[in-house]
C-alpha cells in the first residue's frame, strides 16, 4: 500500500478528539481498583474489630501512611508514563522515599527494643496472611490499570508495568491494612514492603508483554 | 526550515487536526511521513535493512500516532511526542526481527523533523487483504467514508445504517486495522 492513500484513509473524516481522557480513564482505573480491593479484603478476612482503639489506629495510620503515599507517587508516574515524549523516570525514581522511611523505621524500632522481643516483633500475627492477601488482593488494581494503560501510549513498558504492580499492590496493602492485626513497624517494613516488591518485579515482567500498541 | 519552525508548524496543524480539521490532519500526516521515512530508512540503512520495511514503519507509526493522538497533550511540544512514538514503533520492530540496538537515544527528538524523505516506496501492507480481514459492517463504513470519500449521512443512507453506527464502525474498523497492521505483519 502505498503511504499517500494510506494517510488518505486516516485523515478523511476526522472527528474532533476530547481532551483528558487519558488521566480520567487512569482516576477510574484506581477507584475501581481500590474498590474491588477493599470488597475483596471485606468478603474474605474482613475488618479489623478493634481497628480504631489505642496503639492500632497509630499503626493503622502508619500503615496508610506507606501505602497510599506509594499508590500515590506510583500514579504520579502512570500519568507520565501514559504519554509519550514525557520524561516519567525520574517519578518512578521517588517511590523509593516511602520504602526508606518504613525501612529506617523498623530498623529503628527493632535496634530500640528489647532483644527478646524482637522476634515477635518481626513474626507478628498473620504475617503468612500478609504475604498472600497483598498480592492477592492487587490482582483487581492491577487489571484496571492494566485497560486504563492500554487506552493511552506507553512507550517504556517494562517501567509502565513496574509501575502499575507497585500501585496495584500498593492499593492492595491499603485494602488489607484495615484487617491487619500486625502491630509493630518492622512488621510493616517487611510484610507489606515484600509483596508490594514482588508485584513490581511482576508487573515489569508483565508490561511488555500486555502493553504493546 | 529549521527544527523550531518545523515545530511551530507540525504543532499548530495537530491541533487543528485534534478539533476536526481533516485538511490540516492530512497536511500534517504527509509532512510527519516525510520526515519519518528518511528517520527510519536513516537507522535501518546502517544495519543494512530493506527499503520496504521503512516504509512498513512509517505506516505503522502513522496509525499509531494517529490512534493515540488524544494522548499528545497541546500544551507540549510536539516532536518529542512523535518521535517518542517513531522511536518506540523502531524499538518494537527491531526486537521482533531479532534484532538489537543500544544506540537509540531518548533525548534525540530533533534528530526525527532534521531530515525529509518524500521518495515513497510501496509497503508490505496490502489495504485489500487487511479490509478483508475486518468485519464487514466495519469493512462496509470505511470503504465508504474513509476510501469512498462519502460523507456520514450519505454513507448512512446508502448502506441502511444510521449515522451513529457509521462512525461507530468506522472507529472500531480502523482500530482494528491498526491492529492487525501492528500486529499480523505480512513478512
Amino acid at each position: 500500500m502505498k503511504t499517500g492513500q494510506f494517510i488518505d484513509l486516516l485523515s478523511a473524516d476526522v472527528e474532533p478528539v476530547r481532551r483528558g481522557t487519558v488521566g480520567r480513564t487512569l482516576a477510574l482505573a484506581l477507584v475501581i481498583g481500590g474498590a474491588a480491593a477493599l470488597g475483596l479484603m471485606l468478603v474474605t478476612v474482613g475488618l479489623r474489630p478493634d481497628l480504631f482503639e489505642g496503639a492500632s489506629s497509630m499503626l493503622l495510620a502508619v500503615k496508610l501512611l506507606f501505602t497510599v503515599s506509594l499508590a500515590g507517587i506510583g500514579s504520579l508516574f502512570l500519568v507520565a508514563a501514559s504519554y509519550p515524549g514525557r520524561n516519567a523516570r525520574r517519578r518512578l525514581a521517588f517511590t523509593i522515599l516511602p520504602f526508606l522511611v518504613i525501612a529506617s523505621l523498623g530498623l529503628g524500632a527493632t535496634l530500640l527494643a528489647a532483644p527478646m522481643t524482637r522476634h515477635d516483633m518481626v513474626f507478628g500475627p498473620e504475617w503468612l496472611t500478609c504475604l498472600i492477601c497483598i498480592p492477592l488482593f492487587a490482582i483487581a488494581p492491577f487489571a484496571a490499570l492494566v485497560w486504563a494503560l492500554r487506552k493511552a501510549a506507553p512507550t517504556d513498558l517494562r517501567r509502565a508495568g513496574a509501575g502499575a504492580g507497585l500501585v496495584a499492590a500498593a492499593l492492595g496493602a491499603t485494602a488489607y491494612a484495615f484487617h491487619c492485626p500486625g502491630d509493630s513497624l518492622p512488621f510493616i517494613a517487611i510484610w507489606y514492603g515484600l509483596p508490594i516488591v514482588f508485584w513490581t518485579f511482576l508487573g515489569a515482567i508483565l508490561g511488555p508483554r500486555l502493553l504493546r500498541w | 526550515m529549521d527544527a523550531k519552525a518545523a515545530e511551530r508548524e507540525l504543532r499548530a496543524l495537530m491541533v487543528e487536526g485534534l478539533d476536526g480539521d481533516a485538511a490540516a490532519y492530512k497536511a500534517l500526516l504527509s509532512k510527519l511521513s516525510g520526515h519519518l521515512r528518511a528517520y527510519f530508512r536513516g537507522r535501518l540503512g546502517r544495519m543494512g535493512r530493506s527499503v520496504v520495511e521503512a516504509e512498513d514503519l512509517v505506516q505503522e507509526t502513522l496509525i499509531g500516532l494517529h490512534t493515540r493522538r488524544h494522548t499528545y497533550d497541546p500544551s507540549q511540544p510536539f516532536t518529542p511526542w512523535a518521535y517518542a512514538i517513531a522511536r518506540y514503533k523502531l524499538l518494537d520492530h527491531l526486537r521482533r526481527t531479532k534484532a538489537s540496538i543500544k544506540d537509540l537515544p531518548i533525548e534525540d527528538a530533533e534528530e526525527l523533523i532534521a531530515h525529509d524523505d518524500l521518495s515513497e516506496a510501496e509497503s508490505a501492507f496490502d489495504l485489500q487483504n487487511l479490509l478483508a480481514r475486518i468485519s464487514p459492517k466495519m469493512r462496509q463504513a470505511i470503504q465508504y467514508v474513509k476510501l469512498d470519500g462519502l460523507s456520514v449521512s450519505e454513507a448512512a443512507a446508502r448502506s441502511g445504517m444510521s449515522e451513529s453506527a457509521i462512525k461507530v464502525s468506522v472507529h472500531r474498523g480502523m482500530k482494528a486495522l491498526g491492529l492487525l497492521i501492528s500486529k499480523g505483519r505480512p513478512t
